[in-house]
Formats: C-alpha cells, structure tokens, sequence
C-alpha cells in the first residue's frame, strides 16, 4: 500500500513550484509546477493564478465569436459528480466543458446512496474505468477532492466544485477575475467579505487568493458565532460592525445566510442579521463611493442584502456568472493539459530508470 | 518451566533496578535475580546480551476486536501482536460489539484468551448498560467475571446525576473507573483540533476547553464520591495542569497519554492524511510539550497505547469519513525509545510509564520483578532496525502512519507465566 | 533556392506576392475575396495585402491557439488575442496569408477554425515564405521565397512596422 508519509516533510520556507509538486500535501501541480488538479488556493504560487485569470481572459473574449466552441478537450470525456445537490454551479461547468468540445456525463449522487452502497473509491475507479478524463467533484466531506486526487484517480484531472467547509477555488477565482477586470491592481485594494464566513467554503478560498494575488487589505465581517478568531490566521482581519468592517474598501462580497444557522444557536433571526449586517445602501456608503459590490450566489435579498443594491450600479453579480464559465473552462483546460504533461513525464522517468536496469516504481 | 535469562539489562524501575543482571524464573514466578540459587538447572536459558530485559508492558484501553467484525482484527491476532509489541497484559476497552456490559461477554472472553495463551487479558468493563450512559451495568458481576474497572470510554453520560450514581456505585465494589473526559455537546460533529489548521482544512475543530470540562465535572465528582479514577488519553496542556492540581490536593486519581500524543501534532493531518485521524485528535505543539513534561514529572504516570486497528478500507475515505484509530502495540516501543533518543525521556522513565505505572494506577500486582511476582517479562533490542509492514506486523490492523517506515527497537521476546509466549523468528 | 545567409527583403517580396495573387485571382475566377491573416506574422503581411490590393472589406484575422493540436504537450499559451472575423465565411472565397509554412500544422489548425465558421467555396493559401520540413500534405498557392536554413537556425519577421526578416540561432 502506498504511504503518504515516507516522503520528508518539507521546510516551511517559501517553496518552489518543483518543491511545492513533491509535497504530497500539494497534489496539484505536476514536476514542472503546471496545473493538474484544480483542489483548492491553498499552495498555489501567485504565478498559476495569474496563468488562470490570463486564460479565462482569452475564453472571455471568444464569448463574442459567433462560434462559441473550441476543440481543446474534444474527445475528453468530463464527469460531473455531484454529491451535494447545486443546479447552478452543475450546469456552468456542463456549459463550460460543452464549449470545449469534450463529451460530458453529468451524474447526481446522492450521499445516502452512496453509504449505503459503494464507497466513494469504488464509484470513482468504476467511471475512471470507463475512460473518464476528469471528475468535476462537490462533497460534503472537506478533503473528500484531496483524498480522490492523491489516493484514488490521480490520473484523472480533479476539479474540486466544493469540498465541505473546505475549498470552491473556481468561485474563488472568478471572483479575483471579476475584480481585476474593474478594479485592476490587487495591491491597492481592500477587499471586505460579510456573512457567515464560519461554514463558508468560499470565503476560505477567497481569503488565500487574495493574498496571494497581493491584496492591500483582506477583511472579514460578522458576529463572534459566525466569525471564530481562529480564522485571523488565514490572512484577514476580524470586524464584527459594518460601519468599521466596511470603511474605504474598494470591493464588498456579501455570502449567503443559510436558514439552518437560526437552529444552531448561531443567529437570532433573518431579521436581526439584517439589520446589523445586511448590505443596503445606507452601509453602502460607508465604502468608497466607486465601491464594487459582489455576491456569490444565489442572493436572498433582504437577508443579506438590499434589492436596490443587488440591482444597482455598483453590483457585479450579473457578470461574475458571465466570467464563472470563462474560469471553469481555463482551469479545466489547464489540467488536462496538466495531466497529459505528467504522464509523458512518467514515461520519461520510467524509459529512463527502464535503461538504468532498475526496475520502474 | 525453569528458565534463566542471562547477560541482559534488567530494567526494573519498581525495584530501581537498572543493571546488567541475570534473572531466573521457575513456576511461573520470578526464582531469583544475579546469581543462580544451588542446584538451580534451568531447561532453557535466553542469552539476552545487548537486550534489555523488563516487566512485560501493561496497556490501558487497547481495542482487542472481539467481540466484533473480525476483519478489523480479533483476540487471537491482536494478543499476538500485544506480545510482539511486549506487552504482556492487556486491559481491554468495553466498547466491543456487543460491549462489554454482561459477565457473559466477560467470560466469552476470558475463555478464548485462556485458550489462546498469548497475552493476558484483563477487561475493562462498561459503566452503563450499552454504554448509552443511562442505566447502570451489573458492575459487581462485571468484576465478579474478571473485569479490573469500568468505563463508559468516550460514549457521553449527559446527566451528572446519573455520573454521580454510576461512580457511587463503583465504589461501593471498591471498582475503579476509567475516564475518557470529553464534554460532547462541544465535540459535535469535530474530528480535529479546533484551531487554524482545523479552520484552513475546514474540517470540525474540537476546543480543548471539550477536555477540560469534561474533566473539570469528573474531578467534582470523584471528590465527593471518593471512586477510584483514572483519566485515560489526555490531549491537552489543560488536562494535566489540572491532573497535577488535583493530584497535589491530595486525590488519588491517575492518568495515561497515549505514545501518539507524545510523538505527533495536529501538523499532520495537513494534507488530509486520514491515518492521523484519532480520537482525541492531535493537537498543538504546546499541548505536547505539556504532555511529554507531564510524562517527565509524573504527573502522567502511564503511557497507553490507544491501540485501534482498522483494515484499510476505513482509512480510505476523506478525513472526516474516514475511521479515527492507529494500530500501535508493536510500535509503541519503537516510538517511545525515539523519545528517549531525542532526550525527552529516559529509557528508566519510559520502562516505568510502560509497566510500574500502569500495574500501581489499576492496583495490579503486576509490572515488576521482584522475587516471587508472576514472570512477565518482555525482552527488547533497542538497537534492532525493522521496518512496518505486512510481513513484519502480526495485528490485523493495516492503519499505522508507520506502515513501511524503517523504526529502531524491538521486541525479541514475550514471556507470561514463566512461559516464552512469543519469540521473534529472526532469533 | 536561397542559401541562409541571404534573407530577402520582405517589402520586395510583399509586392511581389501582391501581384501574384491578382494574377491568381484573374486566373481562377475568385469572386470577391475575403483576406485572413494568421497571428501575428499574417496578420502583418495580409494588412500589407489588403492595402495594395485595395481590399474594401475589413481584414479578417484568426488566432489558432485553441486548435492547435500539440497544445497538450506544450501548454495553453494564455495571451490568447481573439480571432475576428467581420465577415461570414460561408460561401465565400478564402485568401489565408501567413507569414511562414513548414510544417503545416499552423495552416491546418487555421482551416479547422474557418471550417468552424462556416464553409467557405475556396481557401487560397499565400506565405510570404516556405521552409522545407512539412509534416503534412499541405502547400501554398502562392509563396514569395523557399529557403533552406542550417540546423539549428530559425527565421523570424519582426513587425508591426518595418517589417523586417531575422535569423536566430538557437544557443
């Protein structure tokens, strides 16, 4: 059985791309440092972010071609596994793969199924048997994209959709999209993230591109239950007021309120929320006035935000759907050229240990 | 049978012994220490040179898989392994399937294992009716059986009437019970040490403060009423600051880390390496220094196994899903003699957390070498280089974090009752 | 044939190609052509095209990065510029300008992308020059030089302005 641990730890400097490939915590990138699963920001170097935002650049623009595909992944197929259910999140990357070319197969999994048949290793090797080139994955479980990458199909590209509280890096990534197409320069802005940051995964991916992208100022807004301080070290400052949170930033992103969070003691009401974090365009103001207002999506106007904002000048939201396919279709091009690179690579290594006389690992 | 070990250390931190000395064993027991008595011929003698020679190891809370899916293991594979790791008792945890709440099951077991004659075994009840933390268990018939305490493992008893019923109980029988402290409503749904890293993975954080009330309300009740207590692996600095207060008020209560605590923090499971995924988790670099000084002090006079083997289906799931446990009984020697090398302990110090410790927190009269005490013995190599795996482990668990590791120390041989149980091939 | 020390003067060879292609245009009939450079080096030569064939419709330009068909081995080159078409290619007459042709693959992957807008009647093939090494069944109508270059050697047109011929030794 393969160990996960005989390879040493590496040191906590700062890592190159071919040192960051050998962690086996980093199972994203190949030798050279390229993009071969998509799993979440985290160990990512600035310069594979911007290589995503550059490429979803040149997909954006294909948008006014009259042809809307490209035959990058023609003859890939792409599996859509979806264990927790998203209609909207689903079909961006249908769309997205459909306009590369590939052959696409969407399969909604119900978690109960699952447990109580076969295991999540089972389902994936069975479809990467039948010749699958890359798993769009969303799970409950945070780790559950990390597990299926490293220890499952690591020939397969995985495109993490959302893991638990853990990661949504394409979310992530066009919103950085959204804010360097209208507000440019990342080192000049200030960045504020409302809402229950606790439970959300994409505030976490956010936070890390960010910074990593050289944000001036990441800031997290909410009550104490929503916003525990162990989340200060992910590179963000904590607020627990609007008026505080909200001053001079450049760009607000306001996350979604789950109704649940009222029975888990976390929140009193809809309505007190509201009052102390919803964004209107009152609070607006506290912002610069040419402030870009964002929301992942979907909105629930008058829990965290104001229709007229929602609506307004300042918001965004309409088009980060646009760029949300523009990224989805970079990344998963990136990968599968990724993984195409790999495994040349792996035929080298083995070809050449094969003229050592030392039998290939 | 007449047995004479020469040429080894002997190791013997009850009796303060640590010197290159023979010891002779005859019926079962320990005849004599240096020189042989007149006329003493032995049918066999062990040359034990570079070995050390100790108690047999005694663990507190190791899982033996029977009753229970004997894929994950059973008493004959895991007594086997309990030898090859040196230990020669074994006091179980009740969290069996079905537990170990009835003097049936109680017997089923001693039965086996005295047919299996590999390592002693001694249960640990449960101190509830399926330990749902409800209803008391026929705790009498449960020691009546063979079992040494009780416990309700880390199953929650919620009302602190029925805990103070349960332990008054105990106490009645003068049975003592073992504790797993843990507050359940701020456990939830966590598997990790509530923390930054645990926030970044996104996976559900325990707080240490779990811990400490769930201690805090035990140590009220054990001072009111007066039950004989040991708190079984402690994760948290907090725990043994407040095990070294109680202890100093004058409470005779004990408390055991596990080696895994000793050894590895929650940096592990960075990556999602699910064989890290234990329970209590691993937790911060100060939480283990605070373990490893209370090793040092005393104050944690025991160091446990948490022995808990799982085939490797279980480990091959995301973090979460995954089934928490390690297999340690054959490395946790290895592991505590790493310990030693790097100065945090001395091998007199761990020999004694191993088996002086443990005998005197359940008041066994067992863990030492003294003339006429039953021959437990285990002999290890501390320089012996093997490495983790299939072919060298005999436990049916396959999650250790070891697996194809090289470690250094070994156990050459086991015996229990005067009798040699296990004796390493290779010899 | 041209030794590789001597590298044409590309204004030269434009205005040759220039006449050429009316010749080629008179002689097959080519109802209203449409020209498409192929980035960046095409488009170069095809603007200089469009203006001395006095073209009244604007220059079609393509950029075949996503048809390439090596672009798994090699990576996605992300400063992608948009292909633009102002014009339907269905039904029409195609005049593809590149600035060199050696293996052929370019052409192809440009041709797939056409295709991909629409059928055209017919696809004339102008470079300004031809290297040997065609790794697939594909000339040029029209070509202004065919060069040989000593191994290791690449030939390079700088532009916009100045279009200009460069030989670079790979190191």
């Amino acid at each position: 059985m393969k160990s996960m641990t005989d390879i040493p730890r590496p040191a906590t400097s700062p890592r190159s791309a071919a040192a960051l490939s050998a962690d086996p915590r980093n199972v994203q990138l190949t030798e050279d440092g390229k993009l071969r699963h998509f799993l979440t920001i985290g160990g990512l170097p600035k310069e594979v972010l911007e290589e995503i935002l550059d490429t979803a650049d040149s997909f954006v623009n294909m948008g006014e071609k009259s042809v809307k595909k490209v035959p990058l992944l023609r003859g890939k197929t792409v599996v859509n596994l979806f264990f927790e259910n998203s209609t909207r999140t689903r079909s961006t990357f249908e769309l997205a793969a459909q306009r590369l070319s590939a052959d696409v197969l969407s399969l909604d999994i119900n978690t109960s199924a699952t447990t109580k048949g076969e295991t999540l290793m089972d389902t994936l090797q069975n479809l990467e048997a039948m010749g699958s080139d890359m798993f769009i994955v969303r799970h409950a479980d945070s780790g559950a994209q990390h597990f299926i990458a490293s220890q499952v199909t690591p020939n397969v590209a995985i495109i993490n959709a959302g893991d638990g509280r853990h990661a949504h890096p394409t979310q992530a990534m066009l919103d950085m999209y959204t804010i360097r197409k209208h507000k440019g320069d990342f080192s000049k802005l200030k960045v504020a993230i409302v809402g229950d940051i606790l439970h959300s995964r994409v505030a976490r991916s956010q936070v890390q591109a960010l910074n990593t992208l050289g944000a001036e100022e990441v800031r997290l807004i909410g009550p104490k239950t929503l916003l525990p301080d162990t989340l200060a070290g992910l590179g963000a400052k904590l607020y627990t007021r609007m008026e505080d949170g909200l001053k001079d930033v450049d760009v607000v992103i306001m996350l979604r309120l789950q109704k649940e969070r009222m029975d888990g003691a976390l929140l009193p009401s809809e309505g007190e929320f509201y009052r102390l974090y919803g964004l209107t365009e009152e609070k607006l103001n506290y912002a610069r006035p040419d402030a870009i207002v964002m929301h992942p999506g979907p909105i629930n106007r008058g829990v965290e935000i104001e229709s007229a904002v929602a609506d307004g000048p300042q918001s965004l939201i309409l088009n980060q759907v646009s760029y949300g396919i523009a990224i989805r279709m970079a990344v998963m091009s990136m990968s599968v050229s990724g993984q195409t690179q790999q495994k040349v690579q792996n035929q080298e290594n083995a070809a050449s240990q094969g003229n050592d006389g030392e039998t290939s690992a | 049978m007449k047995l004479t070990i020469c040429g080894g250390r002997l190791i013997d931190p009850a009796q303060n012994i640590d010197e290159l000395i023979d010891i002779h064993l005859a019926d079962g027991r320990v005849l004599a220490l240096g020189q042989a008595p007149a006329g003493f011929n032995p049918e066999r003698t062990i040359h034990a040179e570079g070995l050390v020679v100790a108690p047999g190891f005694i663990d507190i809370g190791a899982h033996l898989r029977e009753p229970g899916p004997s894929y994950k293991g059973n008493l004959r594979s895991e007594t086997k392994s309990a030898l090859a790791g040196g230990y020669t008792t074994i006091c179980c945890r009740p969290d069996t399937s079905p537990c170990i709440d009835s003097s049936a099951v109680v017997q089923q077991i001693m039965d086996k294992v005295e047919a299996l004659s590999q390592a002693k075994v001694m249960p640990i009840g449960a101190m509830t009716k399926d330990l749902k933390g409800s209803h008391l268990s026929n705790m009498a018939g449960l020691q009546h059986t063979g079992c040494v305490a009780v416990s309700n493992m880390r199953q929650p008893v919620e009302s602190s009437l029925v805990l103070r019923r349960c332990l008054e109980y105990a106490s009645t029988f003068d049975l003592q019970v073992v504790f797993y402290p843990e507050d359940h409503w701020l456990k939830a749904d966590g598997c990790a040490n509530e923390g930054e890293l645990a926030s970044r993975l996104g996976l559900g954080g325990i707080p240490a403060s779990a811990e400490a009330i769930g201690l805090s309300r035990v140590l009220h009740l054990i001072e009111t009423t007066g039950v004989k207590a040991h708190f079984g692996m402690l994760s948290t600095a907090r725990a043994v600051e407040m095990i070294a207060n109680a202890q100093q008020r004058g409470l005779p209560v004990t408390a055991d880390v596990d080696m895994a605590h000793l050894i590895y923090t929650e940096a592990e499971i960075d990556g999602y390496n699910s064989q890290f995924f234990v329970e209590p988790p691993l937790r911060s670099e100060e939480d283990r220094a605070a373990l490893r000084q209370g090793v040092r002090d005393g104050v944690l006079s025991v160091i446990s196994s948490a022995h808990l083997p799982h085939e490797e289906a279980a480990k091959m799931a995301p973090f979460a899903a995954a089934e928490p446990g390690m297999a340690t009984l054959e490395t946790t020697l290895s592991q505590g003699l790493s310990l030693v090398a790097e100065d945090l302990l001395s091998l007199n110090q761990l020999v004694e957390r191993l088996t002086s410790g443990p005998a005197k927190a359940l008041g066994l009269p067992m863990g030492s070498l003294s003339v006429g005490q039953a021959a437990d013995l285990c002999l290890f190599d501390p320089e012996a280089e093997w490495v983790v795996n299939d072919e060298s482990l005999h436990t049916a668990g396959e999650n250790t974090p070891l697996m194809q590791q090289e470690v250094k120390g070994q156990v050459q041989f086991a015996i229990v009752d005067g009798q040699v149980a296990f004796e390493r091939n290779s010899r | 044939m041209t030794t590789h020390t001597n590298l044409p003067d590309v204004n030269t060879l434009i205005e040759q190609l220039a006449q050429q292609l009316k010749q080629h245009i008179q002689n097959q009939n080519l109802n209203n052509i449409a020209l498409v450079g192929i980035h960046s080096g095409g488009v170069w030569v095809a603007e200089r095209l469009h203006s001395l064939l006095e073209q009244e419709e604007a220059l079609g330009t393509l950029d075949i990065s996503f048809y390439r068909d090596d672009y798994t081995r090699v990576g996605l080159n992300p400063s992608v510029k948009p292909s633009s078409l102002p014009f339907a290619t269905e039904g029409r007459h195609i005049v593809l300008v590149d600035d060199v042709i050696m293996s052929g693959r370019t052409i192809r992957a440009a041709m797939n992308e056409l295709f991909d807008y629409g059928r055209p009647d017919s696809v004339t093939l102008v470079t300004l020059l031809s290297l040997p090494g065609r790794e697939l069944p594909i000339q040029p109508d029209i070509t202004g030089q065919t060069l040989t270059l000593a191994p290791g050697e690449r030939v390079k047109l700088t532009g916009p302005d100045n279009l200009s011929l460069e030989l670079q030794t790979a190191q």
